[in-house]
């Protein structure tokens, strides 16, 4: 019986020697694979860009199109470039095997091929594919389409980075007394509302929503992908959330529901960026001062009244494009230093101050 | 007596992992696509073609490997690396005999 550690995958083996051919592809499908092959590089590639393959292996001498040139176009091809490509060769010399690495492939395996090595190294590569598609599939849920796919386009790594940018926290006011006031059902409808406008106000000013917290959520703009003017583009989402909201509560007054508000704090300045979690489960997040002080801005929001509050880097980033008041320093836990706090103007009357 | 062209280790490892059957269709396989390796060699070797040399030899050398055909494939390794310049038509004579030994024993190997 094959015996498979990994679920079966589709791939394709791209040799020019019949001998070969059959050998990798028998091999493979002794490992329960699914396996098609093609006799040299421009075959492979039309059947690679027809069909949905998780790995090529790869032979480098080939007629009319060699493995060099597939590895080059492969690269060159947004849909493609991040296929795993096993080569196996009996190329001689170490340039070739590091000309490939560089070129983009995952492994090299040298001819004849081993099959315990074989299916160590596929499974290897299916492993990190299955990583991968997962980071996309996370980052596609949490970012704009534009995001998602420049995110693609530039590649994006594991490891954290120091980035410039902005955070922001939001949440419902008074959330507990909404959720005993009114049955279930209505509170799961009222959340999802929620999100779906505070999803469009963010991700329309460049914002990447990376985590939702029961009744609020928090949102970066600056990563993972640079944004120019971040500390505009959160201060502008945050007028429309609360415009937004306000818009909500009209229609739920005219329904005799409940009012809503939402507080909202931005903090401006260095952060680390990066993927924390487990292999199975990954988050974008941002971690640092910057990230703790939009935290504590938000949750002043009750005390402060106001439904925007901001960070001195916030205010002096946005000069005096959108009006701001100046409430003085606010210690906050964790902070040696009281912090200055500013409020956004906007038309909306103050966050409710009966706490939640 | 000679040494064995085709080594028995390797061989019964190729059996053990491709099973036997699909080992007695790939030795068919290696028994057409080989005579024509050694053709292209004599041709590019006439026509002063390096590079098809190179390939040719590069073939060989890759499937008299698969199979154990080490003195075979040892022979169409130098003449991979060394190319056209150092090959000879009694080198590739001698390349011809090395085959033709292991195609012997791949034939009586299939059919035992």
């Amino acid at each position: 019986m094959p015996e498979t550690n990994h679920a079966p995958a589709r791939l394709l083996v791209a040799d020019d020697n019949k001998v070969n051919r059959l050998l990798l592809t028998r091999s493979l499908e002794l490992q329960g694979h699914t396996v098609a092959s093609a006799p040299n590089g421009r075959v492979a590639l039309e059947m690679l860009r027809g069909g949905a393959f998780d790995l090529l292996l790869l032979d480098m001498e080939m007629p009319e199109m060699n493995g060099f040139e597939v590895l080059e176009q492969l690269a060159a091809d947004r849909a493609l470039r991040d296929l795993p490509v096993i080569v196996t060769s009996s190329l001689e010399g170490l340039g070739n095997v590091v000309r490939c690495i560089e070129l983009g492939a995952e492994d090299y395996l040298a001819k004849p091929v081993n099959a315990v090595l074989l299916k160590a190294r596929i499974g290897a590569s299916l492993e990190k594919k299955r990583l991968r598609d997962q980071q996309k599939e996370l980052v596609r849920r949490f970012a704009t389409p534009e995001v998602a796919q420049d995110l693609q386009q530039s590649g994006f790594s594991l490891a954290g980075r120091r980035v410039r940018g902005s955070v922001m926290f939001c949440d419902i006011r008074n959330f507990t007394a909404l959720v005993e006031s009114q049955p279930p059902e209505e509170t799961i409808e009222l959340l999802n509302t929620f999100y779906t406008l505070m999803f469009d106000a963010i991700s329309g000013n460049g914002g990447v929503v990376n985590q939702m917290i029961g009744d609020g959520l928090m949102a970066i703009f600056g990563a993972p992908l640079p944004l120019a003017d971040h500390a505009g583009a959160a201060v502008r989402a945050a007028l429309e959330m609360i415009e937004l909201i306000d818009l909500l509560g009209s229609e739920r007054a005219d329904a005799g529901r409940a009012p809503i508000r939402i507080g909202i704090g931005v903090a401006t300045g260095e952060m680390v960026a990066g993927y924390t979690g487990t292999q199975a489960r990954a988050t974008y997040t941002c971690i640092g001062d910057t990230v703790n002080l939009a935290a504590r801005l938000e949750a002043h929001t009750k005390v402060a009244l106001r439904a925007i509050l901001v960070d001195a880097e916030t205010c002096a980033e946005l000069g005096d494009r959108i009006a701001m008041e100046r409430l003085g320093a606010v210690a906050f836990r964790g902070k040696a230093l009281p912090v200055e706090v500013f409020a956004v103007a906007c038309g909306v009357p103050a966050a409710d101050a009966a706490g939640s | 007596m000679a040494a064995a062209a085709i080594d028995a280790g390797v061989y019964a490892e190729l059996q053990a992992t491709a099973g036997a059957d699909f080992v007695r269709e790939l030795v068919d396989t290696f028994l057409e696509e080989a005579p024509p390796m050694l053709a292209e060699l004599g041709e590019a070797l006439a026509a002063g073609s390096a590079e098809p040399f190179r390939r040719a030899a590069h073939s060989l050398k890759s499937n008299a490997s698969t199979f154990g055909a080490l003195a075979l494939a040892a022979t169409a390794r130098d003449l991979e690396l060394q190319g056209l310049a150092a090959a000879t038509p009694a080198g590739l004579a001698a390349l011809k005999a090395q085959y033709d030994a292991a195609a012997v024993e791949l034939k009586a190997l299939r059919d035992a």
